[in-house]
């Protein structure tokens, strides 16, 4: 369509090179969240956690699954288990740390999923409008009309304890929550006149969405999206506790809660350490979300 | 000559939903049958009130929304019928800025972007598009070196909206709809980026409609005025004609309430009281009859045809039109 433009070339080669090095809006956004020292910090008690959880046999000296009727309950700095030991003897600490894996996975992985899930229905519903929206959002609300941890709880309850139908529940469950997000956040920016422009410069609804839909559209989705996390987190531990996630031997942190809720009064500073992990783990994860929300916001 | 555009009763009523199963309710008469032509190279202002349909007409023009009836010829093509222009085609040649110079950027992209999504959109290469950007700020006045990375909030209105005239250039449009683009500015920095339109338009051979509600700055720009109430023209005609001796009640009384720099001239009293009718249910024939000081019973009855004189001008008012039953005529 270009032949030569009307208008004089400055200098193409030199204005092209400046154009190009500009700062893109994540660079923006990285560059103030370099500021933040909270959000630095969550973030590196998360990756430590995370390295722990993956290589966790260089971490610990103990099976996580070897108990003795010797050692049971020892208190919190026992010589060889500076943890101490839960109710069958087994080193606490290692495991702390191989269930980290498990809380991890199953607290992350649903959210992941319905981020994928939820985030297509709703930019989708949002972006067309009219019927599919409706159809979409109804849908939706049936969903949404039961709290999730029952959502999750009647899920598992069906198909069976499990790790991989804890996940499948807490997708589920967190489906509904993104849709509405990304529904709301996408018909926003649809309304906007840069949208109309764009669609008044005759672009495919394609690009339309890759240039100016997406990018103000993801940063709110996956600031909630990390929130949910945390809850991600407490609900598997508590479907767990319950007895509908996974199963025991498992080492799985809100097992473990359940588990040594029996020793309370031998031993309470123990039965409280796998609710600390949990604590921890989602209190990072919450004031991530925070620092992300607020490194998003460039607009000042 | 063949006119540049050609618009033929162009009609949109915008239906009115509610009470049970969500029925029409009501019709509000935006724009109704309304007719007009653009001569390349010439800027057609469009004034009148809010409400007025003045912005509806320029959305009809983009096929934003659908129209009712009527047609739109461009360059002789119809838009909208078969061996017609196809509406990617229409986006090449016809372009809009919008009032709303901050909404109509896109905050997430560097104004070159945004400028350069256009070309983009129609195939061109990224490094090619960017450097038609380059090219664009050069030519709305502003550095590529400074600017073409910078946000939108990192501007100024004046700026920003530099910014969307350059992204309607983009395409190479032959006709671009300036929809109240620099009623929202500052007066300074109005008359600068008016300034830059009238450049703009003789250096890139471009057509303008000027939608304002700034009688001032349409009588600056504009070669041909038309002047809508309640969805109709009411008058239309070369800009020089039209200001200096206005026939439409309407638009005497709208230019009579035009603030003037002469302390003489001031004005005593509004010349028009009220607001205009809701346009759900307009009056009967003549819109503008329970306004005007000289309605007689015709008025009511017949609505008054747009009817042209030798010197290019139109009137739609029974008193001009000899017969038609009103004692002034």
């Amino acid at each position: 369509m270009v032949d030569t433009p009307a208008i004089a070339i400055a200098d193409p080669v030199e204005t092209l090179r400046r154009a190009q090095q500009g700062k893109s809006y994540w660079k923006r956004v990285w560059e103030r969240l370099r500021q933040d020292k909270v959000t630095l910090a969550m973030a590196a008690v998360l990756t430590a956690l995370l390295i722990m959880v993956i290589f966790a046999p260089w971490f610990t000296a103990h099976d996580p699954y070897q108990g003795s009727v010797l050692r049971r309950l020892k208190p919190v700095g026992f010589p060889g288990h500076w943890l101490g030991t839960d109710e069958v003897g087994r080193d606490l600490w290692s495991r702390m740390v191989f269930g980290g894996r498990l809380s991890l996975l199953a607290g992350v992985m649903p959210v992941f999923l319905a981020l994928l899930v939820g985030g297509f229905l709703g930019i989708l519903a949002g972006y067309a409008g009219g019927l599919v929206n409706s159809a979409i959002m109804r849908l939706v609300d049936v969903l949404y009309a039961f709290p999730s941890i029952l959502l999750a709880i009647a899920i598992t309850g069906i198909l069976g304890a499990g790790l991989e139908n804890t996940i499948l529940a807490l997708t589920i469950a967190f489906v509904p929550p993104l849709v509405r997000i990304s529904e709301a956040v996408t018909t926003q920016a649809r309304h906007l006149d840069f949208v109309e422009a764009a669609r008044a410069s005759g672009a495919s609804t394609l690009q339309i969405l890759r240039y100016h839909i997406l990018n103000n559209v993801l940063g709110p989705i996956l600031v909630y999206a990390t929130s949910l996390i945390s809850i991600g987190i407490i609900l598997a531990a508590g479907l767990s506790f319950l007895g509908l996630g996974v199963t025991p031997p498992s080492a799985e942190w809100g097992l473990m809660l359940n588990n040594l809720r029996q020793a309370l009064w031998v031993d309470p500073v123990i039965c409280a350490l796998p609710g600390v992990m949990i604590f921890i783990t989602s209190m990072c994860f919450n004031l991530l979300s925070d620092g992300l929300r607020q490194a998003m916001d460039v607009r000042l | 000559m063949r006119p540049l555009l050609a618009v033929d009763g162009l009609t949109k009523h915008f239906p009115v939903r509610g009470g049970l199963l969500n029925r029409t309710q009501a019709m509000v008469q935006a724009v109704d049958d309304v007719s007009f032509t653009v001569e390349a190279g010439e800027t057609l202002g469009i004034v009148g009130e809010s409400g007025c349909g003045k912005s509806t007409t320029a959305r009809l023009l983009m096929h934003q929304v659908p129209l009712d009836r009527g047609t739109i010829a461009f360059d002789g093509k119809a838009i909208g019928s078969r061996e017609a222009l196809s509406r990617r085609d229409l986006h090449r040649q016809m372009q809009m800025v919008f009032q709303d110079s901050y909404a109509s950027l896109n905050p997430r992209l560097p104004v070159s972007m945004s400028i350069a999504f256009g070309p983009l959109a129609h195939g061109l290469a990224k490094p090619a598009a960017l450097a038609r950007a380059m090219d664009l700020l050069e030519a709305v006045g502003l550095d590529p070196l400074l600017f073409a990375n910078r946000y939108p909030h990192e501007l100024s209105g004046g700026q920003r909206q530099r910014i969307n005239v350059a992204r309607a250039l983009a395409l190479e449009p032959r006709l671009v709809i300036l929809d109240e683009a620099v009623s929202a500015l500052d007066k300074s920095i109005e008359a600068q980026v008016l300034n830059l339109l009238v450049d703009l338009k003789q250096r890139l051979d471009l057509t303008y409609i000027f939608i304002s509600h700034d009688l001032n700055v349409v009588r600056f720009i504009s070669d041909r005025v038309m002047v809508m109430y309640l969805g109709k023209i009411v008058e239309y005609g070369p800009v020089d004609r039209i200001y200096r001796a206005p026939r439409h009640p309407y638009t005497k009384a709208l230019l009579l309430a035009m603030p003037s720099m002469d302390p003489r001239r001031r004005t005593q009293e509004a010349p028009l009281s009220g607001d205009p009718p809701n346009p759900i249910n307009p009056p009967s024939g003549c819109r503008f009859r329970t306004r005007c000081p000289f309605a007689e019973a015709v008025c009511a009855d017949v609505p008054p045809a747009l009817t042209a004189d030798d010197g290019g001008r139109a009137v739609a008012c029974h008193m001009l039109s000899p017969g038609s039953g009103h004692s002034r005529a």
